[in-house]
């Protein structure tokens, strides 16, 4: 296997041992992204130069066996709506094309203190508005397992690079099912921590009281090492929780006897695409042969979370995106007379269809006259669905679930009916609405059109317990050959 | 076909509200579309919600402050660096206040 196809545990232990040197792992991934990316298209922007330094810093680091961490000389990608110091940063929109932060994110300071290697940004739906990468201001990127496919979204270069060898792993952000849609289509590992879990300074945000950032990478032994090195509280970001930050590798026993595994009967829906139904039921089977024991629940507004969603995250979002007037930074509409018409065809001119239409629709939920039948009948209902999961794991430790409805759908599929995109976030969206953690695990494949297409497992634990969806999630990949598969891309 | 919720006219002045524009085309392409998604969630009003608190925010924090303490910022010229237009320490815009 290639360098730049291994994980982060076993590279580190051979970057530690001096056998490798982060500079050669770099220029691996860096090659790996040559004779890729022209089918794959990642990535907005690859850092070369700032890769190769980073990684010459991080083989000085090791060589000095000072400050080393798991992630020190690992190459990362990150998502182009994390604001990266000096370095262009568009949240796949036209309306960001020239920005650069004079900031960076905290996330971005943790990896860089943690020694990483910065290889680049990677494409997004345009402010993180999609599930398919297909709304970008840019361009599409490709599914690596089958090229005329989506890789989901709205992380979906995240996703892609890291199933297709151009990143050892990757940051990407989760606001309805984002990172773990993405990494179930791609067959990675994504991580959606509870709210709160990891700073949002520097994220470019959509919906505030739904936004997190988390990992992408090969394993969930990957998984956890990113997410100690993200995870903790922020004094920037008011809403980072104030709480230690576990070591999420110690959770990884290969133990889950006893574990009470909960099924949501209003996830298994009549119509499910049989073929991703069998990969789950296989996937939790396995976890009971594990010893895990599993407990039917039932999460009875399941069929209210996408309404819900569609009316708090554009209401959030119509908020977070009266920013972009021309007047700061950014697009700038030329030859306006008056204040006014330049906010409007700023806005016009530079952001996409699907960004327009949720701000209209966010805003028309909080205008006057609406704003009781639409938001705050929406906020009441996610509180209902809050307590669903309360109640659910009273009775389960940790639920198992479909990641997406389906898996990758050819691109152009849903582009012309949104309500379709919409649905398939089903089986994520209410995790963001209550604030739980979720995680994505490749479950196996289903077949179209004779490509093996991946199926991503979805676990969810309770708000602040991502320990125990870590240890489900490590026994279950740790029994099955899946995790060693990649897709074949001549 | 069930009964339009939002109108044309409704449309034109959210996208006024929104500090957006569209034409004709789009104002009708967008009136169907929200249209659409108003009545899907609209099924939000099955739930009696009379007895439940509203959740802005899944943590359910209380106000977050720190120290009242002056500390580094952005410079003017790193607040300035992305101007679309600028003159000496500010952005330049075009006209605000019309002439009475």
């Amino acid at each position: 296997m290639r360098l730049c196809e291994q994980t982060i545990e076993e590279l580190a232990k051979r970057l530690r041992a001096r056998e490798i040197s982060s500079v050669e792992l770099t220029r691996d991934v860096l090659e790996r992204i040559g004779e890729v990316e022209p089918r794959v298209q990642a990535y907005l922007r690859v850092t070369d130069a700032i890769a190769l330094s980073t990684a010459e810093a991080a083989d000085r680091r090791l060589a000095a066996g000072e400050g080393v961490t798991p992630l020190t000389g690992i190459p990362v990608a990150l998502k182009d709506n994390m604001c990266t110091l000096g370095v262009t940063t568009t949240a796949a929109s036209k309306i960001l094309g020239n920005f650069v932060p004079p900031y960076e994110a905290t996330v971005v300071r943790r990896l860089r203190e943690a020694g990483a290697v910065f290889v680049g940004k990677t494409n997004l739906d345009e402010f993180a508005m999609g599930s398919s990468t297909e709304n970008s201001g840019f361009f599409t990127t490709r599914n690596p397992w089958d090229l005329e496919r989506v890789p989901g979204g709205s992380s979906g270069g995240s996703a892609a690079a890291v199933a297709a060898g151009e990143c050892i792993a990757a940051l990407g952000s989760d606001t309805g099912g984002s990172i773990r849609q993405p990494a179930s289509l791609c067959g990675v590992v994504g991580v959606k921590p509870t709210y709160g879990r990891v700073s949002r300074y520097g994220l470019i945000a959509f919906a505030s009281s739904l936004d997190q950032i988390g990992p992408l990478a090969r394993s969930v032994g990957d998984a956890a090492l990113v997410m100690n090195v993200i995870a903790g509280h922020d004094p920037v970001d008011s809403t980072s929780a104030d709480m230690p930050v576990p070591d999420y590798t110690k959770a990884l026993t290969g133990d889950v006897r006893g574990l009470r595994i909960g099924v949501p009967k209003e996830y298994f829906i009549e119509g499910m695409d049989p073929r991703v139904e069998s990969c789950i039921r296989a996937a939790i089977e396995r976890l009971a042969g594990l010893g895990a024991e599993v407990v039917e629940v039932s999460l009875p507004h399941t069929e209210y979370a996408v309404a819900t969603y569609y009316l708090v995250a554009p209401a959030e979002a119509s908020s977070n995106l009266a920013r972009y007037d021309g007047v700061q930074y950014g697009y700038r509409a030329p030859g306006q007379k008056n204040i006014i018409d330049m906010y409007t065809k700023t806005r016009h001119d530079a952001f996409g269809d699907e960004v327009k239409r949720r701000i209209m629709l966010g805003t028309y939920a909080l205008s006057a006259g609406y704003y009781d039948a639409y938001y705050l009948k929406a906020l009441k209902v996610r509180t209902l669905i809050s307590r669903d999961f309360e109640r659910a794991f009273e009775r389960c430790d940790v639920i198992a679930a479909p990641t997406a409805p389906t898996p990758a759908f050819k691109i152009g599929e849903k582009a012309d009916d949104p309500i379709a995109m919409y649905l398939s976030d089903i089986f994520t969206l209410s995790v963001n609405l209550a604030g739980n953690a979720g995680i994505s695990v490749p479950c196996g494949f289903a077949q179209y059109d004779g490509k093996d297409l991946p199926v991503g497992l979805q676990l969810i634990a309770p708000v602040f317990g991502e320990e125990v969806m870590f240890r489900a999630a490590h026994a279950y990949e740790q029994s099955v050959e899946i995790r060693t598969r990649r897709p074949v891309l001549e | 076909m069930a009964e339009q919720k939002v109108t044309e006219a409704d449309v034109r002045h959210v996208a006024r509200l929104s500090r957006l524009e569209f034409n004709d085309e789009e104002i009708g392409l967008f009136t169907k579309h929200l249209n659409d998604i108003l009545t899907y969630v609209d099924k939000l009003a099955e739930l009696d919600t009379s007895n439940v608190e509203p959740t802005s925010h899944a943590l359910r924090m209380a106000n977050v402050f720190r120290e009242d303490v002056v500390a580094p910022s952005l410079s003017n010229e790193e607040a300035l660096a992305n101007a679309p237009d600028r003159e000496g320490p500010f952005f330049k815009v075009p006209q605000i206040i019309q002439e009475m």
